[in-house]
């Protein structure tokens, strides 16, 4: 039976496709067929990230429509055998996704999946909602910053009460705290959140913390996770957090600042 | 003027504002949220009423958290009263 996982946010850009991109990415690494599934209807951007834009034919709404079969929409992976990607439709008709269809697909996808990896849009309006619905689990992505913190807090709200989980009575909806863009220097400056400060607010446990790092950039312009960028920092924060999902301890790192050279330190950079 | 001052950089700890904020928006956010035991609304306005016996205070008066903190669940209950003047 597959384990359905929503990343999820409430506040927009905050690091949500990039975090999809990388955990599903990493899953598919250790061996755990996976499909990672973009819900931001009209605004496809994960395919982009996965590097697979030019392979799309069909998209999510087709198959709720049963405009495509899930096997035609589903893109494989050019690296990972056992990693697939579901496009979001361009349509901007807000409607498409429906819970019934959304249900569904999950349900179809549960049958031989180990992962279902949901990309949630941001908001809270009906996509954000569908994306959530189903899932067992939450990566609840946050940024050390006022309004993302809230915002966080809000989805919390949410999935403790608008989840099939919840509305069924079935045992609560899982949460983790995945704090992005992290910069340790600025925080110990005094000049941003620290991690303890996010986690004593929305009280529920650290997955990974993910520095801020020029590497997601260059990975998104490659088209490449930034999980695959061994040598980044970003990367291998990604890489401990997949695997401390999967229950193997590791230790956080990039929460502290790193130590500066002679020369760091002489000129201040 | 100090012109030092120009050149110094004020170490402001605005992470720390930030921190005191968030805890205060978050505690109201949660407030009323259908985390908690189904009884909690009712529960707060029936202590309001209590409370109304005794002394005057506003509907915000009366707050109730529950928190979960490693699989505990804690019901923290606050009353502010009014300042005597
Ligand atoms: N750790 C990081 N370091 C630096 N830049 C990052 C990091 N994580 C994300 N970004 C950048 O932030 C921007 C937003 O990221 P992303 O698209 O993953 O956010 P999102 O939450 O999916 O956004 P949306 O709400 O629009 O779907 C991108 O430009 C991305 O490159
Ligand atoms: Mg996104």
């Amino acid at each position: 039976m597959a384990k359905i996982i929503v990343v999820t946010s409430g506040k927009g850009g905050v690091g949500k496709t990039t975090t999809s991109a990388s955990f599903a990415t990493g899953l598919a690494m250790r061996g755990h067929k996976t499909a990672v599934i973009d819900f931001d209807v009209g605004l496809r951007n994960l395919d982009l990230i996965m590097g697979c834009e030019r392979r799309v034919v069909f998209d999510f709404v087709n198959v709720i429509h049963g405009e495509a079969t899930l096997r035609q929409a589903l893109i494989k992976d050019k690296q990972h055998d056992n990693l697939f990607i579901l496009a979001a439709s361009q349509t901007r008709d807000k409607d498409a996704l429906t819970a019934d269809g959304v249900g569904r697909v999950l349900d179809e996808l549960a049958k031989d999946f180990d992962y279902i990896v949901c990309d949630s849009p941001a908001g809270i309006e009906k996509g954000a909602h569908l994306a959530m619905y189903y899932a067992d689990e939450a990566l609840v992505v946050t940024n050390p910053e006022v309004s993302s913190v809230r915002d966080s807090d809000r989805v919390l709200g949410l999935l403790a009460s608008k989840t099939r989980r919840a509305e069924t009575g079935n045992g609560r909806v899982k949460e983790h705290l995945v704090l992005t863009r992290y910069n340790p220097a600025r925080v110990q400056k005094g000049e941003m959140l620290s991690v303890d400060d996010v986690r004593e607010i929305l009280a529920i446990p650290l997955l990974g913390v993910i520095p801020e790092s020029p590497a997601v950039l260059s990975s998104s312009n490659a088209g490449v996770p930034v999980i695959a960028n061994k040598d980044s920092d970003a990367g291998r924060a990604y890489e401990d957090l997949v695997a401390r999902f999967l229950g193997e301890p590791r230790e956080h790192r990039f929460i502290a600042p790193e130590k500066k050279g002679l020369l760091g330190r002489l000129f201040g950079t | 003027m100090d012109w030092l001052k120009f050149f110094r950089s004020e170490p402001k700890n605005t992470a720390s504002i930030a921190k005191e904020r968030l805890k205060v928006v978050v505690a109201h956010q949660r407030e009323g949220r259908t985390n908690g035991p189904a009884y909690l609304p009712k529960l707060r306005e029936e202590l309001l009423l209590v409370v109304r016996k005794y002394v005057q205070v506003p509907d915000s008066a009366v707050h109730i958290h529950v928190q979960r903190e490693a699989g505990l669940e804690v019901l923290e209950m606050n009353i502010t009263l009014p300042e005597t003047s």
